[in-house]
């Protein structure tokens, strides 16, 4: 296992496996599409704007599934401060980020039509919002400090903060929700739903993980080759014409 | 000088194919050297050599990249050099709103270690170090030099086996310096070790060790 | 002879806030504008102002927290206190804690005080100013030690104040909700004070409990 979470193993094994998830990652969308939106009937309550689930529901699971990657990646550089770890830390955070991100703003184009307002105060929504405005702080701390283990290791340690926090959040946002309006709680009420539904779901589902990660192991690819010009850079700056650092011992006066 | 009234228990340093890294740079590669009660070890290097990285490595604030260094007792017991260190950088810890001695005494309490106990009064310390009358001057109010002196008072306050001193000789005018190399040959000779890295000769007997040089 | 090194901390911390800047007074100008200029955004309509003026002290009281944590270890780290007390015989952790203690003593517990005489000002009736007060006094340390991770995430960075801010008010969002829940409670029948105090307290002891860890884990990582 460890053979392949070296980078010199790695880069390869994605050079090989990045040609097929791509290819996968394209058919299953193809599929996923034509079900949501020409197989699946439009919903007798909501009509067509039905749809917009097939896009919200699986970058939904994504924003979260996401945040555990980045959850397991953490640990990997706070506890066996592996290279590779940090890098697909910093790689995940905006891909998570861009999938919160369509999860509201589908949440919300879903809302207009139904709800009649572009956003509501739901403890639902609202806790998506602070995973969203987590995910912010995190890229944010990645790109304010210079050096990339230092930074790599606060965003781990704020990560797993923000961890413990989730729970935390959702309930307690859950609980201030019921205790101020408990009459705007919005139920996803309607039909359970049909398999014919279900599918084009499921199968939409199956293109997120896959665009996930393709684009992870893409952009955790990246990372290694830009720390990698980065350390390069560095050791043009210094001048080092011979990459193994020297030194010499010696005794001076009368010391045995 | 006043020669401290006790010697440090016996104990060997060991440094064991040490690695250090710094922004993904060797700076330090396969470094193994000896210490044992009064021998000190005198890192020079070019500028970006990696000497401030070792010492402050040896102090424990960096993991090392790759070996170990410990202190080994007579019973065979590891510490880190950390736990029984005194680490002097390029700052002297000290808060410029607090006078000298407030600082001081904050130290010694602080960095004072449980039956290595100094009776030496802050007072004394700065005596010692030729600026007793900036006790009670708030740090913002003194030189360079002097705050250099009063960062170097903690070292005879606190009693600590190994001093880990980085530049030690900068901003210190030649009797500063003078006090300097006669305060690490005390020390030595109570059985403590010291690890210096310096561009100026300190005058002792030691291990030396050149970062960059050929092996 | 000498002190115990955390006693020692502890009187350091609070010397060097007491010369720098008055530490307190300015967290307390800094809860007084707030207040003040709250008024001035949705009008001086008395019966609006009392019923969210709890939680206009409360969102003031976490600005104010915040304000003058971004120097708790940053400061230390500049002039290299930081590695010194790493080399402490005093386990980090509790460093943490007593510097914690010490900046809210210094900053929160002036907030706590003056949190009644602000609460008259935004026309709170004499319960509500009492719960308010309480849920400050509960809320005000969780909110110190949260802040206190974002400090150490951000100590080496010269303008961190407003990524710490980033950082940690996500964090914050549960405190306040307890917090502004227990304050809120006298103004209407239904909602209770005690359920929203008492998960405020929980919250604040399981923070008292882990962050110090985060934080010193954050140091020890971050001023390599």
């Amino acid at each position: 296992m460890w053979k392949y979470a070296n980078p010199t193993f790695f880069l390869p094994l994605v050079a090989k496996l990045l040609p097929w998830l791509t290819g996968a990652t394209v058919i299953a969308f193809a599929i996923g599409i034509w079900g949501a939106f020409f197989s699946a009937p439009a919903d007798y309550q909501q009509g067509e704007t039905v749809r917009i689930m097939y896009i919200h529901v699986p970058a939904a699971w994504l924003s979260m599934f996401c945040y555990a990657t980045m959850t397991a990646s953490a640990l990997g550089t706070l506890v066996w401060r592996h290279p590779l770890a940090d890098a697909a830390q910093k790689a995940a955070a905006p891909i998570g980020a861009a999938f919160t991100f369509i999860c509201l703003v589908t949440g919300s184009l879903w809302g207009k039509p139904m709800w009649g307002t572009w956003w509501v105060w739901d403890a639902r929504l609202t806790s998506v919002l602070v995973l969203f405005v987590i995910y912010l702080g995190l890229i944010a701390l990645w790109q304010t400090i210079e050096d990339p283990g230092r930074a790599a290791r606060g965003a781990a340690i704020l990560t797993l903060v923000g961890v413990v926090n989730l729970p935390i959040i959702k309930f307690s946002v859950d609980w201030w929700n019921t205790l101020h309006q408990p009459a705007s709680v919005f139920r996803m009420g309607g039909p359970t739903i049909a398999p014919s539904m279900l599918w084009p779901l499921l199968v939409m589902g199956m293109a997120f993980t896959l665009l996930f990660t393709t684009l992870h192991l893409m952009a955790t690819r990246n990372e290694i080759l830009r720390r990698r010009l980065r350390r390069l850079s560095i050791m043009a700056a210094s001048g080092d014409t011979h990459a193994q650092p020297t030194h010499r011992l010696t005794m001076t006066g009368g010391v045995e | 000088m006043s020669k401290s009234p006790f010697s440090f228990p016996v104990f060997r340093l060991e440094a064991e194919r040490l690695a250090f890294r710094r922004g993904g740079r060797a700076l330090v590669e396969n470094l193994s050297f000896r210490l044992t009660n009064g021998d000190a070890l005198v890192v020079t290097g070019a500028n970006g050599a990696g000497k401030s990285t070792l010492l402050r490595g040896l102090a424990g604030f960096l993991s090392a990249y790759a070996g170990s260094a410990l202190l080994i007792d007579q019973a065979g017991d590891q510490e880190t050099i950390a736990s029984h260190g005194h680490y002097v950088g390029h700052q002297e810890g000290s808060k410029p709103a607090l006078t000298a001695r407030e600082n001081l005494a904050f130290w010694q309490a602080m960095l004072t270690l449980p039956g290595l106990t100094s009776d030496m009064t802050p007072e004394a310390a700065l005596t010692q170090l030729g600026v007793p009358q900036v006790a009670d001057l708030p740090v913002a109010y003194l030189s360079a030099g002097q705050k250099r002196r009063v960062g170097l008072a903690r070292l005879l306050l606190a009693p600590r086996l190994v001093w880990i001193l980085d530049e030690p000789l900068t901003a210190l005018d030649a009797a500063g310096q003078g006090l300097l190399t006669s305060l690490i040959k005390n020390h030595l000779g109570c059985g403590g070790m010291v690890i210096a890295a310096t561009h100026a000769p300190l005058g002792i007997d030691s291990l030396h060790l050149e970062l960059g040089g050929k092996p | 002879m000498s002190p115990s090194p955390l006693m020692a901390l502890f009187s350091r911390e609070i010397r060097v806030a007491r010369r720098l800047g008055g530490g307190s007074t300015m967290g307390i100008i800094f809860f007084l504008i707030l207040v003040t200029i709250v008024p001035f955004a949705i009008g001086p309509d008395l019966n609006l102002l009392s019923r969210i003026g709890p939680a206009i002290l409360w969102i003031a009281a976490l600005l104010a927290t915040l304000l003058g944590l971004d120097r708790l270890f940053q400061a230390d780290h500049e002039d290299g206190s930081l590695d010194l007390m790493l080399t402490s015989d005093t386990p980090l952790e509790l460093i943490v804690l007593v510097k914690c203690l010490a900046h809210w003593v210094v900053t929160g517990l002036p907030l706590v005080i003056a949190a009644p005489l602000f609460g008259l000002m935004l026309a709170l009736d004499p319960q509500a100013l009492w719960a308010v007060t309480l849920s400050l006094l509960a809320g005000t340390p969780a909110l110190a030690l949260l802040g206190a991770i974002g400090a150490a995430l951000t100590v080496t960075l010269r303008r961190g104040g407003l990524l710490m801010a980033i950082l940690i008010l996500p964090l914050a969002i549960p405190v306040l909700i307890f917090g502004v829940s227990a304050a809120s409670a006298s103004l209407s029948a239904t909602t209770p004070f005690w359920p929203p105090f008492l998960i405020l307290c929980a919250l604040t002891l399981a923070t008292l409990a882990a962050a110090p860890f985060a934080v010193a884990a954050a140091l020890r990582h971050m001023s390599e």
